[in-house]
């Protein structure tokens, strides 16, 4: 009854272009954001930040970059880990390289490393498709990783190749490092997913996200109607691997601070983003928060519900967890194949129209 | 011949038997995207439940024996001796026909028509579940498997290579595990059952009928899900297979699941579609990265083998970009 | 951005009630967490390890009503040997009053190095972890003893240069490792020590999980090392042992790290694994007056963390030895500040403190188990000291072939400064001074 869009009338194309046209979602997700921003940092704790919220965003970001390549532009790409990798170590670099370097710009600069990387290994795109593209991914994957384990430049010679982010400050608090309070590094996260994915949201409605789609639909029948391939496919690769690389950075900075490649980056990363988008719902911006949220946090929640309410042996736990999961994401497929977004679209139109269904 | 050439051919030797290997867990892939147009993912963790399965029959444990001393506070672990191996196989097949009746009757049925990505997930759902359930019914602690098999090195090649070298010059013959024999014989009788199976047999036609085109297939009265138990249950049966070849190394573990990663490489280039081109493109790719280690190897620090199969994919793929005998792609608007 | 919200609400209820009822039960206990690994890839080493740490508290808290009359608690969490649930086991049991962790993983321990120290917790990464930490000017919270993987390189080549008469000249050995953090810590040892003494050597980097090691042991075949030196892992331990026999290399020449030793990993490989050999820091077998007290007051009484059938195994012995360190730094913490009911900061000053003699050890059922500990200030990787244990597969057991006996000291103790005043100098650590 109270969301629908009666009466929210639109009288410019300002009004009628913005991004949010619904008044109750507009107001809805700016209310979700200032609790985001002002109320949650003054709640959080240590536990709240590194098992829960930091977690989250950062994948989140993961999941929305793999998006834009696999939702919107139709590639499919196993190498996210890979290129949460290039993130990683472009950060430990530059920030070691230039200890005085803005660690906002440490960040953008290492999307940006990676970007050029994915553009690199999204060139085989424009002649392989579907499933055969996952092995250029897969091949960057691997070949990423072998790299910053064997070559020494990349972890400053340390003897046995971890990495740990030393302490940043931003506006003299520290953001990285084991002694930066959870609201900061909280809120350091929060600021690059709000603004990447604000960004995300308005390149995928405009002429770019468009043509995105058009490849993604059938590209030869983008190709007829003047989309270059080309372009289109390696622009795709390069928002997508900036992002990718920016959570990276994020992953490795920000949420763990200590990283070895084998381990941090392996193949099973690059499946759980893929997971995370499929659950969440493909070419869609809040299918990326869904599906990160589904993935990082049920696992958790499970764990808590029957290690510490039911008092279960955590060996047990852990099995049924891998139970629970695996069923709980058959169910979902099959109750709605398009992922966790569609849900809640379905959702929406219902309470639009409620409660007169015809 | 001088020992270096003679190291060569062995190393060759050596790639084609891992190729082989590969090739096995390969083919229950393409069986079951032939058929349903489905990338199983769930393969790999079909050769760790297989046979961990089968390892369970042979010794007599009590599945979900950790639950049910949990539930109950009982301490059971064994209910005897354990069967006879082949007794033990024969049921291990039963299960996994259990098991491809169950996913024909609660996923596949209800994701008749998506899209190749969901159903892709769908398979990954349905990994998880059975890592889980593999793990409460047996066990996570690691279990020696034993069905028979002769292995190690084979002393008759090593003592008929010896001669081959140059006199004078210390060679110790060339080297070849008699399981990795096996497994190749095994591997070719397999391939051979399933194509007269495939060829000669009515159920085969049909099998081969729904690969060409389901709708055509369903149209002439062929039961589409008739068909996809037997395909399953045959990739089941592919998969123990593979799951004893590769548990009889290492130990039956939860690591067995991972080799499902040795096979995306063999498939890619083979194509997801051919029998034939599992083989082949696992015998391309376990030469392929054992010359690259043996040569290159050395000079860039090693472990290249993760990543130099899927290179050598891609490079395959630049030329044919469906796979060396997949289907080829035809586009139309 | 909605979404995420919703799902957390969940996870946030069920979160705060146990915070608050876990608050409620603590009433003077010792808390010990565990965050072992019984899923997952390395689940079958994880598996005795936990059991044995989680049996010892238990036969504590039985026979002698805990730790100086205060009962212990252990806290155990699934970590599966991935270092995000190690974080996050952490994170939920660093607030009820965790004295001391035990990573039991690289991963996670380099994780802990700077946040534990922060939150002044001390971690004990036995035998495992970063080598460096030994330093403890530089790393106050984090403890490594009895020995250190780069002591575990040098006793071993030391171990060679005894069976081959004292000369190494022109002898040549291969390493084969885990291609990981882990894998490569023993390489700058041997590489040192390859200068040192005039062998060649020779590295194997075998991928995780490394199930396909053909081509390192057709090399090894190939260039017929008179030794070869193991630091694997899960998977690749009992392939490598099965590709050493298959290859027919010298079972008695072929020597593993400690976390390649347990029974898992040469059972698989049957008669022929007979003979292979492993660096071990405490002793093997369940020949030890301890075993009767946990048979009576764990196994049999229905209290032991398995079945009991692993009581003996080298891992379990591990984990044994791992809480009776704990146990023991514990005590001696409350000797010196006159409290029962410890805190984590004093925990770490028990475990710097901590002096274990061999009549102390005899007192503990444990008479020779492992060497005499004395941890300072200054050294926190212990005495540096392991065996060679040797097996037999016939009697399918481990037995100890060696003396406990130390390190090239003048070699590891010059790497040990040297890595740990870099991670001092990139985190802006002073050393603190000892006196």
């Amino acid at each position: 009854m109270l969301y629908r869009e009666s009466g929210d009338y639109k009288v410019s194309y300002a009004q009628d272009q913005q991004l949010f046209p619904i008044v109750q979602d507009r107001w809805f997700v700016i209310g979700v954001c200032a609790i985001a921003i002002f109320v949650v940092p003054f709640l959080i704790n240590d536990y709240w930040e590194k098992s829960v919220l930091v977690p989250v965003l950062v994948w989140a970001l993961a999941a929305l970059g793999l998006n834009i390549l696999t939702g919107y532009c139709g590639q499919v790409s196993l190498g996210t880990g890979g290129f949460m990798a290039v993130g990683a170590y472009a950060s430990y670099k530059l920030t070691t390289a230039f200890p005085d370097l803005n660690i906002i710009l440490v960040m953008l600069l290492s999307g940006g490393v990676t970007a050029i990387v994915g553009i690199l290994f999204g060139l085989p795109s424009l002649r392989i498709k579907g499933f055969y593209l996952a092995v250029a991914t897969l091949a960057a994957q691997f070949f990423l990783v072998w790299l910053f384990n064997k070559v020494p430049w990349f972890y400053n010679y340390s003897a046995s190749g971890q990495i740990t982010a030393p302490e940043r400050l931003l506006f003299g608090v520290a953001v990285t490092g084991p002694n930066s309070p959870p609201w900061a590094t909280y809120l350091f996260c929060l600021f690059f997913v709000i603004v990447l994915s604000l960004i995300a949201r308005n390149l995928t409605r405009g002429h770019i996200g468009r043509s995105w789609m058009a490849i993604r639909d059938m590209d030869i029948a983008g190709e007829i109607i003047g989309i270059r391939p080309l372009q289109t496919k390696l622009s795709a690769f390069a928002v997508s691997s900036f992002y990718i690389g920016v959570s990276g950075a994020l992953f490795f900075m920000v949420y763990l601070g200590a990283v070895e490649p084998t381990e941090a980056f392996g193949i099973d990363k690059s499946f759980l983003v893929l997971f995370m988008i499929i659950i969440g719902g493909l070419g869609s911006v809040l299918g990326s928060f869904i599906g990160a949220a589904f993935i990082v946090l049920m696992p958790v929640l499970l764990k808590n519900i029957m290690v510490g309410g039911l008092g279960w042996p955590t060996d047990m736990v852990a099995h049924l967890i891998f139970l629970l999961l695996g069923g709980l994401i058959m169910f979902f497929l099959i109750v709605e194949p398009h992922g966790l977004a569609q849900l809640w679209r379905i959702t929406k139109e219902k309470l639009r129209i409620w409660p007169f269904p015809h | 011949m001088s020992p270096d050439i003679l190291n060569t051919i062995e190393v060759i030797l050596n790639g084609l038997m891992t190729g082989v290997m590969y090739s096995l867990v390969a083919l229950g892939f393409v069986l079951i995207f032939k058929a349903s147009g489905i990338f199983n993912y769930a393969q790999g963790v079909f050769c760790l439940f297989a046979a961990l399965t089968l390892v369970g029959f042979q010794t007599g444990q009590i599945p979900f024996a950790h639950v049910i001393n949990v539930v109950f506070g009982s301490n059971i672990h064994h209910w005897g001796e354990g069967l006879h191996t082949v007794l033990a196989i024969i049921l291990t097949i039963a299960v996994m026909i259990g098991l491809a009746w169950l996913v024909e009757r609660y996923l596949l049925r209800h994701m008749v028509n998506q899209a190749p990505i969901i159903l892709f997930m769908a398979t990954i759902g349905l990994a998880y579940f059975m890592e889980g359930l593999g793990d409460l019914m047996w066990g996570a602690n690691i279990k020696t498997l034993n069905v028979g098999l002769p292995s190690g090195a084979s002393f008759w090649w090593e003592d008929v290579t010896r001669e081959w070298a140059e006199p004078g010059t210390r060679y110790l013959g060339m080297y070849i595990d008699v399981l990795d024999v096996w497994a190749a014989g095994i591997a070719l009788a397999l391939v051979v059952a399933l194509t007269i199976f495939s060829q000669y047999t009515k159920t085969g036609r049909a099998l081969r009928a729904v690969a060409d085109d389901h709708q055509a297939a369903l149209s002439v009265g062929i039961s589409l899900r008739g068909i996809w138990v037997i395909v399953w249950s045959i990739a089941g049966i592919v998969a123990l297979v593979a799951g004893i070849m590769w548990g009889s190394k290492s130990g039956v573990q939860f690591s067995l699941s991972l080799i499902a990663l040795k096979a995306l490489p063999v498939l890619i280039l083979g194509g997801f579609t051919s029998i034939p081109g599992a083989i082949i493109g696992g015998l391309v790719i376990g030469v392929g990265e054992k010359l690259f280690e043996f040569s290159i190897g050395p000079l860039v620090g090693g472990a290249t083998e993760n990543w130099f199969a899927y290179v050598l994919a891609l490079l395959f793929l630049m030329f044919r970009p469906q796979g060396l005998f997949g289907d080829k792609i035809i586009e139309r608007v | 951005m909605k979404a995420k919200r919703y799902s957390a609400i969940p996870a946030a209820v069920v979160a705060l009630t146990l915070a608050a009822s876990a608050n409620l039960a603590t009433a003077a206990e010792l808390v010990f967490p565990s965050l072992s690994y019984r899923t997952g890839p390395y689940a079958p080493n994880g598996i005795p390890f936990a059991d044995g740490y989680a049996d010892y508290f238990t036969l504590l808290n039985e026979r002698d009503g805990g730790i100086g009359g205060v009962p212990t608690r252990l806290l155990e969490c699934e970590t599966g040997y991935n270092t995000e649930k190690g974080v996050e086991c952490y994170e939920s049991t660093k607030g009820e009053g965790a004295l001391v962790y035990q990573p039991l993983s690289t991963g996670i321990t380099y994780q802990l190095i700077p946040k534990a120290t922060a939150d002044g917790i001390p971690v004990h990464s036995m035998g495992y972890g970063r080598t460096s930490a030994a330093n403890g000017k530089v790393f106050s919270h984090i403890f490594n003893y009895p020995g250190t993987y780069w002591d575990a390189a040098s006793i071993i080549v030391s171990h060679i240069q005894n069976e081959e008469g004292g000369n190494l000249k022109d002898k040549s050995i291969a390493l084969v490792y885990h291609n990981s953090a882990y894998g490569k810590e023993p390489i700058r040892t041997l590489e040192e020590l390859s200068k040192k003494h005039g062998f060649a050597l020779d590295l194997l980097p075998v991928d995780h999980p490394g199930q396909e090691q053909k081509s390192q042991w057709l090399r090894i075949r190939q260039t017929q090392p008179d030794y070869v030196l193991m630091w694997g892992w899960g998977v690749m331990n009992q392939v490598a042992i099965q590709e050493a026999t298959n290859i027919r290399f010298p079972m008695d020449h072929f020597i593993g790290v400690w976390w390649s030793a347990s029974e898992n990993d040469v059972l698989p490989a049957g008669e022929r694994a007979n003979g292979y050999k492993a660096i071990a820091f405490h002793g093997v077998g369940d020949g030890f007056p301890i075993y009767a007290d946990l048979k009576e007051h764990v196994v049999d009484a229905g209290k032991a963390a398995g079945d009991g059938s692993n009581l003996g195994t080298v891992l379990y012995n591990r984990g044994m030895y791992a809480a009776m360190l704990a146990a023991e730094a514990a005590a001696t913490a409350q000797k010196i500040h006159g409290v029962k009911d410890i805190s984590p900061q004093q925990m770490r000053d028990g475990m710097e403190a901590l002096q274990i003699s061999q009549a102390r050890m005899a007192e503990l059922g444990l008479k020779d188990f492992g060497p005499e500990i004395n941890v300072s200030c200054e050294n926190h990787g212990g005495p540096g000291l392991g065996a060679i244990q040797q097996w037999d597969a016939n009697a399918k057991s481990w037995s100890l072939v060696t003396d406990f006996y130390g390190a090239d000291r003048e070699i590891v103790d010059a790497l040990i400064a040297e890595d740990s005043s870099a991670y001092a100098s990139e985190n802006n650590i002073t050393p603190r001074a000892c006196n």
